[in-house]
């Protein structure tokens, strides 16, 4: 009997518990929700262009030399056969 | 393999994923920003390294099965690409968690269990190179590349998600695709995983026709004293 009495008790403290901090995260929701600042630096002067080329420079590099090599290897194995 | 169509498809989702990886708009996430793009980068090295690992685990095991050293050659080619991409993933990693996390080493999980199962695949060649005898040391590197690469799935995949990661998709980390709200990221990191992919299957192939050059006297003897059922001194 003594535990039945004891529920409701409990169940209204977690009601308050909860609803403060649904409201806390009401708050602290509404903090992260401002914009995130984004590093616009790099694209303010359109340079990043220039980025993007070197990138792609590098990796037509790389492909080529992996043609090249694939290629001395298809020669070699010729030259077994 | 000596097709060439799949090599231009591996060049063509490269330049795309370099190209929009870099260009495209990005979600405004906070700490990570513009850096969430090391997502086309960094992501599929690792992802590179687990399939690679994946086609030396099946060659290892087609080698216990039918004792043919080309498989063993297969194997081991297969395991070194995939510890190269591995490498590249691990630094790629520190350098994107040094301006992310703080530090480019700060023992997460994810991390920790990446570099004991690179550690394992690492001994696999302290193994090979301390047997001298070529189809023993094939027989043995293959049972143990089976250990590693069951060791590697709970090391990589299943301890970090069990405990709290700073990698997303771990512990009360919110996962990838959280992050990816109107899908615009998945539109170049699944090409980005194919084409890198691809890229480590290429440079396997050229690795394997290496050494199947170089090692062809070694087969040929094999061979012949297989036919004979002489066993090789």
């Amino acid at each position: 009997m003594n535990d039945q009495q004891k529920k409701p008790a409990i169940r209204r403290r977690t009601a308050l518990l909860l609803a403060i901090l649904l409201l806390m995260s009401k708050f602290s929701f509404a903090v992260d929700v401002s914009p995130v600042k984004m590093d616009d630096a790099l694209w303010s002067n359109g340079k990043i262009y220039v980025v993007v080329l070197v990138v792609l420079t590098i990796f037509l590099g790389i492909i080529l030399t992996l043609i090249h090599l694939e290629r001395k290897i298809k020669k070699l194995e010729k030259q077994v056969q | 393999m000596r097709q060439h169509w799949w090599k231009a498809l591996c060049v063509l989702l490269l330049a795309y994923t370099v190209i929009a990886g870099l260009m495209m708009p990005v979600p405004p996430l906070p700490i990570i920003h513009e850096s969430i793009r090391n997502l086309f980068f960094h992501v599929p090295m690792w992802f590179t390294m687990m399939i690679l690992f994946v086609f030396g685990f099946c060659y290892g095991i087609r080698y216990l099965i039918k004792g043919n050293l080309k498989d063993d050659i297969y194997s081991v080619q297969f395991i070194i690409v995939g510890l190269i991409f591995g490498s590249m993933g691990m630094v790629t990693g520190m350098e994107w968690a040094k301006y992310t996390w703080g530090q480019p080493w700060s023992n997460d999980p994810k991390q920790l269990g990446a570099a004991l199962s690179m550690l394992i695949y690492f001994a696999y060649f302290a193994l090979r190179g301390a047997i001298p005898d070529e189809e023993k040391k094939a027989k043995i590197a293959a049972v143990y590349s089976i250990f590693a690469f069951a060791l590697m799935i709970p090391f990589i995949w299943i301890l970090p998600s069990l405990t709290d990661s700073l990698h997303p998709g771990s512990g009360g980390n919110s996962g990838f695709n959280t992050y990816d709200l109107d899908n615009e990221l998945r539109k170049v990191f699944y090409p980005a995983v194919i084409g890198w992919f691809l890229l480590g299957l290429w440079i396997t192939s050229l690795f394997i026709r290496m050494k199947l050059l170089k090692q062809r006297e070694l087969l040929k003897e094999i061979k012949a004293a297989q036919a004979t059922g002489q066993p090789l001194e």
